[in-house]
């Protein structure tokens, strides 16, 4: 079977140090796969590899059986690779709807031409992305539409403004979804909802979701198959049960026993 | 005592701030004697305001202590904490602040009197200390400062004791009288357009200058306006604010359509030196327009704009003047146009390219070096077979519409050259701003990185900003070539990328009426680079206040004087987070059962978080 993402032997170093080596990975397509590890591990460079903001030293990723190395993040984002960011990093100055609506940039064609003279394909198009937009946003319930919609991001609480990027990442109409960490920061009650969520992404929109996280219990509530990375190598991979036994993750994550290391 | 109704108390302040009164009114002095050596009092006072009393002169100097009369008592109001009331020893604090000032022109005047210091200080001159001492001698001039200066600083410290709309009032009828004499000579040509000299005649003296008559009936007019006038406007502007999309597109469709006729019609009126500030006004206006759309709305900061307003200069004298040293076709300027148009955004392109890889500062330098090597090629030897080097290219036709002649010598019908394209500007503002471009625009000054990893080919998007700029600019340039007739490199300075810059920052960027203010207030008032303005005057300090203006509005206003909705939220933020966060408690509906999940989640949690 092909795989949707498939990675060989990724290499990426910072100066001297190797932030990523030898890393071999795929996703399926309608997986979703958590990729946990200690902090430091690497988990956010491999999704900035992904999305095409770092260049790889060695290796190969394939999205759809096609190299994407050396592929611009906007060209990454075109083929339907989308994601989010750990650090909450939406448009705070553009409203909520603006949002949404510029992430389906690669996705629509008008340009000035159409803007001056109010073609009608122009207005269709715009017709059509704010539809969409409003589609995408109404997936998180009345939180981010009616008033909310006008207002500019950066009111937002901060459960609201990772949400806000989940929905502008849906809005690339991506096929893979990179989450970096979706429920850092949000309450148990906003963290249950999410991942009730996150489930729905995959069966509702039909994307494949890769998704880097903290919170065990979420990783455990959602995932297919977990990945673990330490020191930018993958020590485990399996199910969450099967992971979270492995005696090399315990150790990663807690270190060793005292006898052990004397 | 219970701590929490002390906190509310009044801050006691401990009689009179010495030190602050000091500090302020020597900085005041000091303020006063820099503007005298650097000439503005001596440069100014030709130009009368009101007859036998005040010239523009006098008014460089005496507005410092009255506004430092006013800052000096003035507290900082803090929320929650009722400020103390103002009383005598604020009047005390004013009236010492201005004595304090004083010192700086008697320094002078006795300074002038002594020694002499003209070679380093040119403005040095008994023609100062004939000013300052009013032509009366030592003795009247000392007691005449400390005298004006403490009335002044009095005055503005009694600002603070009157009510509100007494001071509303007292400063309509200032600034009315102010702006009905500096603009006296727009006033007199609009007056005579519409044949109404009696009034101007009884309006202003011989010499210049309101008469002390008509400023007392002025004053009286204007005084009672504003009484009239109290919270109407305000009311209106906020009944225009609450007003939803439809209703408020329709008021401004009104309003736009009001400001064009006026345009129309207006210039019908005005006489040629009027017209003709109108119409540098007008290709200012176009200019920053077009750099509005690049640093406003794509926030790419291009210190080097005036290339582009050079080219559309220089393509236009080479394609339309028998002069042209190397190439001239001689074409009609309908047809020059369409080219001014490809060569402008074939050089956008070839400077965009390699310059919108950068970013911030970087990019900025590499635009201002930019700007610099194209003046500097239209001036080089190497060009000079070409472009006619430092002599430029002279004798551009005038613009043959068929219907009319658009030439330098006929201000009124440049200016209305110039408001077709400021429209078609506009419009392309207008219209880009709220498409996918505008936004992509919009992303990529909001965070490049995340603009691109959006899907936005951001390179690509900028260099159409770029592009855009660029047309609307070498409009402008085409327009300036055929209004004077020849093209110079000097006429291409950094300083006219600068000016534009501070169109666009004072009016308010981003905003197209912002646009519109700033080129009005700056370039029709204080001038162009080479443009006089309505105060001609102003001619050799015009940079000083350029500058002077660019840093208050940094400080006080930001966002300009017509900021974009936008731009105002930008940088107050924290305001219109909690008027959102108010507005948000009363329509927050959060779910019931919220409080029995969260502790069903927090055992939970506590069992799984184990790994």
């Amino acid at each position: 079977m092909n795989h949707l993402l498939e990675i060989f032997d990724l290499k990426v170093t910072f100066g001297g140090l190797d932030a990523l080596s030898g890393l071999n990975f795929y996703v399926d397509e309608g997986e979703i796969v958590s990729v946990i590890g200690p902090n430091g591990a690497g988990k956010t460079t491999f999704f900035n590899t992904i999305s095409g903001l770092i260049q790889p030293v060695e290796g190969d990723i394939h999205f759809e059986q096609e190299s994407i190395i050396g592929l611009d993040p906007h060209q990454v984002t075109n083929l339907g690779i989308a994601r989010t960011f750990q650090n909450v990093r939406l448009f705070p100055n553009m409203t909520i709807l603006e949002n949404v609506m510029v992430s389906q940039h690669c996705r629509t064609r008008q340009l000035i031409f159409g803007a001056l003279f109010q073609t009608p394909a122009f207005k269709q198009e715009e017709r059509d992305i704010r539809e969409r937009a409003l589609e995408t946003l109404s997936f998180f319930g009345s939180r981010l539409i009616g008033y909310r919609l006008e207002q500019p991001a950066f009111v937002l609480s901060y459960a609201n403004r990772r949400r806000l990027e989940i929905a502008r990442a849906m809005a690339t109409q991506p096929r893979l979804l990179l989450l970096d960490e979706p429920v850092a920061g949000m309450n148990p009650r906003e963290t249950a909802e999410l991942t009730g969520l996150i489930s729905r992404l995959r069966s509702e929109w039909g994307f494949t979701i890769v998704m880097i996280e903290h919170d065990m219990r979420v990783v455990r509530d959602v995932s297919d198959r977990v990945v673990v990375l330490d020191h930018g190598i993958p020590i485990a991979q399996g199910t969450y049960d099967e992971v979270s036994s492995n005696a090399d993750v315990i150790e990663a994550y807690l270190g060793r026993p005292v006898e052990t290391q004397t | 005592m219970n701590t929490s109704t002390s906190l509310l108390k009044p801050i006691q302040t401990v009689g009179l701030e010495w030190r602050r009164v000091g500090k302020w009114g020597s900085l005041c002095g000091l303020a006063m004697v820099l503007t005298s050596l650097i000439g503005m009092p001596v440069g100014l006072d030709g130009r009368i305001l009101i007859e036998g009393r005040l010239s523009l002169g006098y008014l460089s100097l005496i507005w410092l202590p009255l506004v430092f009369g006013y800052v000096v008592p003035k507290r900082i109001e803090l929320e929650g904490v009722e400020s103390t009331t103002y009383g005598l020893q604020d009047l005390l604090a004013g009236l010492c602040t201005g004595l304090v000032a004083a010192l700086g022109p008697i320094v002078l005047i006795f300074g002038i009197n002594n020694f002499n210091l003209r070679k380093p200080l040119i403005n040095w001159s008994p023609k100062l200390f004939d000013l300052l001492t009013h032509g009366r001698g030592i003795g009247t001039g000392v007691i005449g400062w400390l005298v004006v200066c403490g009335l002044l600083g009095f005055a503005g410290g009694a600002i603070h004791l009157i009510s509100g709309r007494m001071r509303r009032i007292f400063i309509s009828v200032i600034f009315g009288l102010l702006f009905i004499s500096i603009l006296e000579s727009a006033i007199t040509d609009l007056s005579e357009g519409f044949g109404l000299e009696s009034l101007t005649d009884r309006l202003y003296a011989k010499r210049g200058g309101l008469t002390g008559g008509s400023s007392l009936v002025l004053a009286a007019i204007l005084g009672s306006l504003s009484f009239l006038l109290k919270g109407r406007v305000k009311r209106v502007t906020s009944r225009y604010k609450d007003m939803d999309g439809v209703q408020r597109q329709s008021v401004s469709l009104a309003l736009i359509a009001v400001i064009v006729a006026l345009s129309i019609v207006l210039p019908i009126f005005l006489g040629t030196i009027m017209n003709e500030l109108l119409a540098n006004v007008g290709l200012f206006l176009l200019l920053a327009l077009g750099l509005n759309i690049v640093v406003g709305l794509a926030g790419i900061l291009d210190l080097g704009y005036v290339a582009f307003f050079a080219v559309g200069g220089y393509t236009t004298a080479v394609l339309t003047s028998p002069e042209s040293p190397w190439f001239a076709p001689e074409l009609h300027f309908g047809i020059v146009l369409i080219i001014v148009v490809v060569i402008a955004g074939m050089t956008g392109l070839v400077i965009g390219a390699p310059v919108i890889r950068m970013r911030g500062d970087y990019l900025a330098i590499v635009t201002l070096g930019f700007g610099e090597i194209i003046r500097l090629l239209f001036l080089s030897d190497w060009l000079k077979p070409y472009f006619g080097g430092a002599q430029g290219i002279t004798n551009v036709p005038p613009v043959n519409l068929g219907l009319a002649v658009v030439k330098g010598t006929d201000p009124r019908s440049v200016f209305y050259l110039v408001l077709v394209f400021c429209l078609l500007a506009i419009y392309v503002s207008w219209r880009l701003q709220g498409s996918r471009l505008g936004r992509a625009w919009m992303a990529i000054r909001e965070d490049e990185q995340v603009a691109e990893a959006m899907g936005i080919n951001t390179v690509n998007t900028k260099l159409m900003a770029f592009v855009v700029g660029a047309v609307l600019a070498s409009f402008s340039g085409a327009i300036l070539a055929a209004k004077v007739g020849s093209v110079f490199p000097n006429s291409f300075m950094i300083l006219v990328s600068i000016i534009i810059l501070v169109v666009v920052i004072v009016g308010g960027m981003g905003n197209i009426a912002g646009v519109l203010v700033g080129s009005f207030v700056l370039i029709g008032i204080l001038g162009g680079p080479r443009q006089p303005g309505l105060l001609q005057e102003f001619q050799s300090f015009k940079l000083l206040i350029y500058g002077a203006l660019l840093v208050f509005m940094m400080l006080k206003r930001p966002e300009g004087l017509v900021p974009s909705a936008r731009r105002s939220q930008e940088l107050h933020q924290e305001e219109f987070l909690q008027d959102a966060w108010l507005g948000d408690e009363e329509e927050n509906e959060e779910s019931p059962s919220a409080q029995g999940l969260l502790a069903a989640n927090v055992v939970e949690d506590e069992e799984d978080n184990s790994l």
